[in-house]
Parts: structure tokens; C-alpha cells; sequence
């Protein structure tokens, strides 16, 4: 947090820390991402972390998260459909399948991730396994 | 619609505003789809993160606008490590050629996704003008 007085005092503030680790080398070279959609948002909470992303329009239904290891897959299906008889003016939401895989350079306890979805918006919560966290070394 | 088909990345759109907003902070356009039947005009929102009370739609002269919020104290305690879209409040308006019942106009928040039901305006018959 000491990058920023309060990131998240204001928006702006919040805009431009998430701008500040844009495809940040986080994830290292390691990385095995594989798919482009849903782009997602990386946070640290505590010592554990936070996944978040954009699913507008998604059922729950369509979508499907699954965690192995560290490596933390969300794919699923987006459904944009018409009514038979209307024309259409505008057509941006698109629809289709999407599968992403995503590794993290951390180990996570898979037995306690949790998946919420409010808003259109989905949140990983993945804490850190017991083994991988942090251990304070006293210095003798 | 050919659901089949995977699903490519895009960049949101940044409102790039012609007039200045008083708060500050990035706005986005929401992807937004319109359509006509016999009887209405749906238009159809992603306002991903916009909850029902943060969210503002009005008609006036034709004028439609819907503005939504994001609660971004959703994010209090959060350290971005990794990231690859940004966040804002969402904003756009349109004009509507169509004359709209404004009575009968119906909103639903669901999942990220506004849907506006606008009826049209029943056409007023023609009124014969006796000559006097």
C-alpha cells in the first residue's frame, strides 16, 4: 500500500493503481495463460487474493471455474440473443465461448476457493496455501 | 447468435466527453444493443459492477440517458498485483426517433445487464377537420 497514499480513497485513485499494473510481470515468465477473454484483475488481499472479472449478461449456469494446482481456469458461454421479429439498430454485445486458464506464482489452498458472481461481476477468492505463506524468521 | 464462436478481447471504451464531468474519474460506454419490434424498443446495457441503486436512466425530449455507478469501496483493502481492464463509471446517451409511451417504460437490472422496454406512443389517428 505504500505506493499510494489511499488508492482507494477516490476513483481516480483506484483507476490509475489498476493502470499502474497493467499486465504488471506478476505473473513472470512462467505464465501459462492461455485464452484472452475474460480479461481479468489480479489482487492481493491480506495474504490471500483476489480474482476479478467482467461477466456481464452471463448466466451462472454458463460459466464454470475450476482450480488445479495454481493454475485457476474460468470458461463458459455468453448467450446475446434477439427476439425473432426485431430489427436491429445496434449490435455491440457479443457472444460465444470462452475458455482462459490463468497460472499464479503462488500456491493455492484449492479445498477453500470460493466463486461469488453479483453484479455481472465474478470474484475468485483463492487463499494462499498454509505452506507457501509467508514465515516470520527471528533473527538470533 | 453463433455461440459457438469464441470470444475475442476488447478494450472498453473510454468516454472521451465532450463536456466535463464535475467528479473525477475515468466514465466508460457500456456495449449496448437496440432493437425494434411492432410494439417497443429494447435497448440493452453492460454495466458491469452497476448496482441498482447506482443507476440513473432518464427520458427527456427525446433524449435517453442512463448513467451508472460503480461502488468501488468494493476494492477497499485490495492491493492490484495483476491487472488488465480498468473500472469506471459507465455513461451514454441516445436519441430516440421513435415517439416513446413514457409512462410504460420498464428497466431491469439483472447480472451486469440493463434492459429498457420502451413502448412506442400509439399513433394519434388522424382527426378529420369539418369546414365550417
Amino acid at each position: 500500500m505504500a505506493l499510494f497514499p489511499d488508492p482507494f480513497d477516490t476513483l481516480p485513485g483506484l483507476q490509475q493503481a489498476l493502470d499502474a499494473f497493467r499486465a504488471s510481470s506478476w505473473l513472470g515468465a512462467s505464465s501459462s495463460s492461455g485464452g484472452a477473454f475474460p480479461p481479468l484483475n489480479v489482487f492481493r488481499k491480506g495474504e490471500d487474493f483476489v480474482i476479478i472479472t467482467e461477466v456481464p449478461g452471463i448466466k451462472t449456469s454458463d460459466l464454470e471455474v475450476q482450480v488445479k494446482g495454481n493454475t485457476i481456469r474460468v470458461s463458459g458461454t455468453k448467450a446475446v440473443s434477439y427476439p425473432e421479429k426485431a430489427s436491429l439498430h445496434r449490435r455491440e454485445r457479443l457472444g460465444g465461448r470462452f475458455d482462459r486458464t490463468m497460472t499464479l506464482p503462488i500456491e493455492v489452498d484449492a479445498d477453500g476457493v470460493k466463486a461469488e458472481c453479483r453484479d455481472g461481476i465474478l470474484a475468485l477468492f483463492l487463499p494462499r496455501a498454509e505452506r507457501d505463506k509467508p514465515r516470520l524468521i527471528r533473527v538470533a | 447468435m453463433a455461440s459457438s464462436q469464441e470470444l475475442a478481447l476488447r478494450e472498453k471504451k473510454e468516454l472521451a466527453a465532450k463536456e466535463e464531468k464535475t467528479v473525477p474519474g475515468r466514465y466508460y460506454i457500456p456495449y449496448t444493443d437496440i432493437y425494434e419490434t411492432d410494439e417497443t424498443l429494447t435497448v440493452v446495457m453492460e454495466m458491469p459492477g452497476v448496482e441498482k441503486k447506482d443507476l440513473g436512466v432518464t427520458l427527456e425530449n427525446d433524449a435517453l440517458r442512463v448513467d451508472g455507478r460503480i461502488d468501488f469501496s468494493r476494492y477497499e483493502g485490495m492491493e492490484p498485483v495483476y491487472t488488465e481492464y480498468n473500472v469506471g463509471h459507465y455513461t451514454r446517451s441516445f436519441t430516440l426517433s421513435n415517439k416513446i409511451d413514457q409512462e410504460k417504460i420498464n428497466a431491469q437490472l439483472d447480472g451486469g445487464v440493463l434492459t429498457l422496454t420502451l413502448p412506442k406512443a400509439k399513433d394519434v389517428p388522424p382527426r378529420q377537420i369539418a369546414i365550417g
